[in-house]
């Protein structure tokens, strides 16, 4: 039996039905980490020995019936910025570089509740900051599909590791794009959640009114029984939001005949790749095949989303990175004079170049003077951004657009024009201005061979209106994915 | 010559609110702890934590907005004040600027040039900080973090008060509001009432305020008075030569009497307040205050007056036992027991005041019952003790808080009422001594006082004092 090449919810049944077991299961994974992670690298940290010890007790509890779950015993990769009890978390930053959590964040926690089994942390934009992975301080991951390409980011390791079988799904998180632009570029499933639907507790902030945990897996039937797992209200965060209709799953149905279909023309102009609208584009052509109504529609003010998000996402970030000053734990330089000497020297040598560049930029249009002029503005834009999306949703069910203007771009291309990284967030970053949900789906190949991402994108709390959606592009689409070579 | 001038001041005002656990943890709060043992990571400023607002926090700080007499700002919102310290573990205190829960309220004071109100600016939620402790065998500094999230609330007041008597009349104002409403123990010797002092002056009948400075350090009513007569004196001196008031935090070194510059203005740091993403907006119903205003307790000035209609007790008695929620409970649940009001007044204003002050206690830390303050004033009435026994009684009490009518009855304390028992005993300190006897009947009225003395001590002070007398009078 082929292990690696299954999904999480066949092989969490092959488990519960006895023809894997869950040490089989992690062993499979490690030995592909093994076998691959020199290349791709994805991870920051793999538990071997964690994860194998956990493998034989879930084991116990699924023979005892106590765990009972479709995901029990299925490894997963978590992004390394969600804290995990005893496992190192760095968010790839030097300045986290030694960082040990005391207790677990809540999605992870629910997680383990239903019998995941962590086979480590994996890599990301330092902070979360960035869009290839690039930024991380332990090295670049590698796109599985092409090695010489971003695997797209801030959550690229997640991706990355997902498309390569390093493990059967992984939590990833999603400020301005951060999943499904990952997700789009490594040809896996990606979902950002509505606000508020999964626990930001032991998420550790870069944007906190913008922050969303979600799944990145390799099909929507994963997609959708993960996010039933990990959604959860939690009192421990404020921004928690109490919802009833959890029950993703029941959404895997393949029919979409009716359902209101927006296109933004908006998503469709300057900037995007030929290759990338064709193949979206396509994709609205098959769901209008089956029994969709696609319709063109404005919805205006996109342009303003990219510097909405940057002062907002950079003001959050300056504040929420304060913390991380040598006192309490993490990196402290070694040689200083008196305490201000001291924060100074350990955040300029903890912190890399592109987080520098956000806590700068935060701090600057928070400063006094300019509170009105940038932060406040960015406040009304941002509920502007809201309203176009509520008028858009009273006449649609589901937004349909590309996830970035391009394929993944070739490493080093990026860093060297930070602001045409910023630029290839546009489709992406107004979901989280709003709070919507947002899906990525692979819907194609470019000419170099690398995966091209449909964005599906509802009103709050309409994620079973995506998955629905996604799972009937995904029968019509046939089977996607890439072979692991050799 | 001489210019006349007057003193302005303003204050601000922190109190550490009585709730059980702190504002945004479920963290003790509670005073005393080993270092860093009432912490987790919220409150540790833990990567991935998160802030959760205490209720009791918004109730406490509504009932003291609404008995200030402010207008609630029923949607207000958390801010996040920017700044690097090592006691501030996240690096941003959370508070409020720019929509503070209370706003626009006044309170009425009372000195001896009439009455007046001070306008309340606004009052705030935010959450304090750790501590710092040097150590000096390592040469190092640590930080504890038990008292990081404790709640406090900060009361801004209007620039309205003109001298010392004014600002002390004002915090025993909030004081006794806020001890009334069981919000704080506002206690400034502890901490759990701090307030820094903005004072400017200028020349009487100036329109525009002079340069102001801000006052901290100031741990009790009276260096607060001395503070204010100190900054008061150094402007006037600074003006006076031709110089200016620079606009700076000073110290006030109680002890030299004096206070240092510690920051100037253009050392003011940007605390980049921005609204706290972590935490919700608070939108306050009507229903919400309602309730609060509804659980409002009887302040003080109710109580007073109630109590010149209810009891016949002198008027200063009625202030003192007022000036403490505290004491004024334990006087009527004391008389609800059927004490007379006299009586217990009494045993509050004498007894109670003496040990007090000998124990350098404050009346809130009383803890003797009403129940055994009655049962001990039941006895005294039915004269089953006489008053020495009584006072003496009352000390145990006051420590312990015993049944005193157990307490009488195992040490054997009664009054003898017995005439035939005591007569034996008198007749014997008669046949003792003579001498004071032959005094006595030489005219020698005094002597008696040494011969009663001389029978309470025979009977280890358990005999009426009224009866010995008689007695010895109807034997010489």
């Amino acid at each position: 039996m082929d292990i690696l090449s299954m999904t999480a919810v066949s092989l969490g049944a092959a488990i519960k039905k006895k023809e894997v077991t869950v040490r089989e299961a992690v062993e499979a994974a490690l030995d592909r980490i093994g076998e691959k992670e020199k290349e791709y690298h994805c991870f920051v940290t793999v538990d071997r020995e964690g994860a194998l010890g956990k493998a034989d007790e879930v084991q116990k509890k699924i023979n005892e019936g106590e765990l009972t779950g479709p995901l029990a015993g299925v490894p997963v990769a978590i992004k390394d910025n969600m804290c995990t009890e005893g496992l190192l978390t760095t968010c790839s930053s030097k300045i986290l570089g030694n960082f040990i959590p005391t207790f677990s964040s809540e999605a992870v926690r629910n997680l383990q509740k239903a019998g995941a089994v962590i086979l480590g942390k994996t890599n990301m934009d330092e902070f979360a900051m960035g869009s290839t992975t690039e930024t991380s301080a332990f090295g670049v991951t590698k796109n599985p599909w092409n090695p010489e390409h971003v695997p797209g980011g801030s959550s690229g390791g997640s991706a990355a590791a997902v498309a390569a079988g390093e493990c059967f799904y992984a939590l990833g998180s999603d400020t301005g794009g951060s999943i499904r632009q990952p997700a789009s570029f490594c040809g896996v499933v990606g979902l950002k959640p509505t606000y508020g639907t999964v626990s930001r507790y032991g998420l550790i902030a870069y944007g906190s009114s913008l922050d969303q945990i979600g799944p990145l897996c390799k099909d929507v039937t994963d997609c959708a029984a993960i996010m039933e797992i990990i959604a959860s209200h939690d009192p421990k965060d404020s921004t928690s939001v109490e919802r009833k209709d959890l029950d993703f799953t029941s959404a895997l149905v393949d029919d979409v005949k009716g359902m209101r279909i927006g296109i933004p023309r908006d998503y469709f102009g300057e900037g995007l790749d030929g290759e990338v609208k064709k193949a979206v584009l396509a994709a609205a052509k098959a769901l209008e095949e089956k029994g969709a109504i696609v319709e063109e529609f404005d919805l205006s003010l996109v342009e303003y989303a990219i510097p909405t998000y940057y002062t907002i996402a950079a003001a959050e970030a300056s504040s929420n990175l304060e913390r991380f000053d040598g006192i309490k734990y993490g990196y402290r330089t070694k040689d200083y004079e008196g305490l201000h000497n001291m924060y100074k020297k350990t955040r300029s040598e903890g912190f890399g170049a592109e987080v520098k560049r956000r806590i700068m930029l935060g701090s600057f249009v928070l400063s006094s003077g300019y509170y009105d002029a940038y932060y406040l503005k960015a406040l009304r834009v941002k509920a502007l951004i809201k309203e176009a999306f509520d008028q858009a949703f009273s006449n649609y069910d589901v937004i349909l657009g590309p996830v970035a203007p391009t394929t993944a771009p070739k490493l080093g291309e990026s860093l060297l024009d930070p602001i045409k990284m910023y630029l290839g967030d546009i489709y992406t970053i107004s979901v989280n201005l709003a709070g919507l949900p947002g899906l990525s789906i692979p819907c194609g190949l470019d000419e170099k061979g690398l995966p091209i991402g449909l964005q599906l994108i509802g009103d709050c709390f309409s994620e079973k209106k995506l998955i629905r959606a996604a799972y009937a592009y995904e029968q019509a689409r046939g089977a996607f994915g890439r072979k692991e070579g050799k | 010559m001489a210019k006349q001038y007057e003193t302005v001041i303003g204050l601000e005002v922190h109190v550490e609110l009585a709730t059980k656990t702190k504002i945004f943890c479920g963290c003790s709060t509670a005073f005393g702890g080993e270092p860093n043992t009432h912490t987790c990571p919220v409150c540790t400023g833990m990567p991935g934590s998160l802030p959760v607002l205490n209720k009791q926090v918004l109730e406490y700080a509504v009932a003291v907005g609404l008995a200030t007499n402010c207008t609630i700002t029923q949607s207000c919102k958390f801010d996040r004040k920017n700044y690097f310290y090592p006691d501030n573990p996240q690096n941003y205190q959370i508070s409020q600027l720019y929509l503070p829960i209370c706003r626009n309220g006044k309170v009425e004071i009372e000195t001896e040039t009439g009455k007046k109100y001070v306008g309340i600016h606004e009052i705030h939620m935010e959450e304090d900080a750790g501590k710092l402790i040097h150590d000096d065998w390592e040469d190092c500094s640590l930080v504890d973090y038990n008292r990081s999230g404790v709640p406090l609330i900060e009361i801004v007041s209007e620039p309205d008060m003109r001298s010392s008597e004014e600002v002390i009349a004002y915090l025993e104002k909030l004081r006794m509001t806020i001890q009334y409403l069981g919000a704080s123990d506002c206690k400034l010797q502890e901490g759990s009432m701090r307030a820094d002092v903005n004072l400017s002056v200028r020349e009487v009948g100036a329109e525009q305020f002079g340069t102001r400075t801000e006052m901290k350090n100031l741990n009790s009513f009276k260096a607060i008075a001395r503070a204010i007569e100190g900054e008061r004196e150094r402007q006037i001196d600074l003006l006076e030569s031709g110089e200016k008031v620079i606009q700076e935090t000073r110290r006030w070194d109680d002890g030299k009497g004096e206070s240092y510059a510690m920051r100037s203005k253009e050392d003011a740091q940007d605390y980049r307040y921005f609204p706290d993403p972590d935490l919700t907006p608070i939108v306050l119903d009507d229903a919400f205050l309602e309730e609060i205003r509804s659980r409002q307790p009887e302040f003080r000035e109710e109580k007073m007056a109630r109590y010149k209609e209810e009891f016949d007790i002198p008027e200063y008695d009625i202030e003192i036992i007022t000036g403490s929620k505290h004491m004024a409970d334990i006087f009527e649940a004391t008389v609800a027991l059927g004490s007379q009001p006299k009586k217990v007044s009494n045993w509050l204003m004498v007894e109670t005041l003496r040990l007090l002050k000998e124990k350098g206690m404050d009346p809130e830390d009383i803890r003797f019952s009403p129940e055994n303050l009655a049962k001990l004033i039941k006895m005294t009435d039915a004269k089953e003790i006489n008053s020495s026994v009584a006072k003496e009684v009352f000390e145990v009490l006051f420590d312990q808080d015993m049944d005193p009518e157990k307490y009488v009855e195992e040490k054997g304390l009664k009054t003898v009422n017995d005439e035939g028992a005591l007569k034996k005993t008198v007749e014997e300190v008669i046949a003792a001594n003579p001498q004071s006897v032959e005094d006595y009947r030489n005219g020698k009225e005094k002597a008696i006082g040494f011969l009663v003395g001389q029978t309470m001590k025979a009977m280890k002070g358990k005999a009426d004092p009224g009866m010995v007398n008689r007695l010895l009078k109807e034997l010489l």
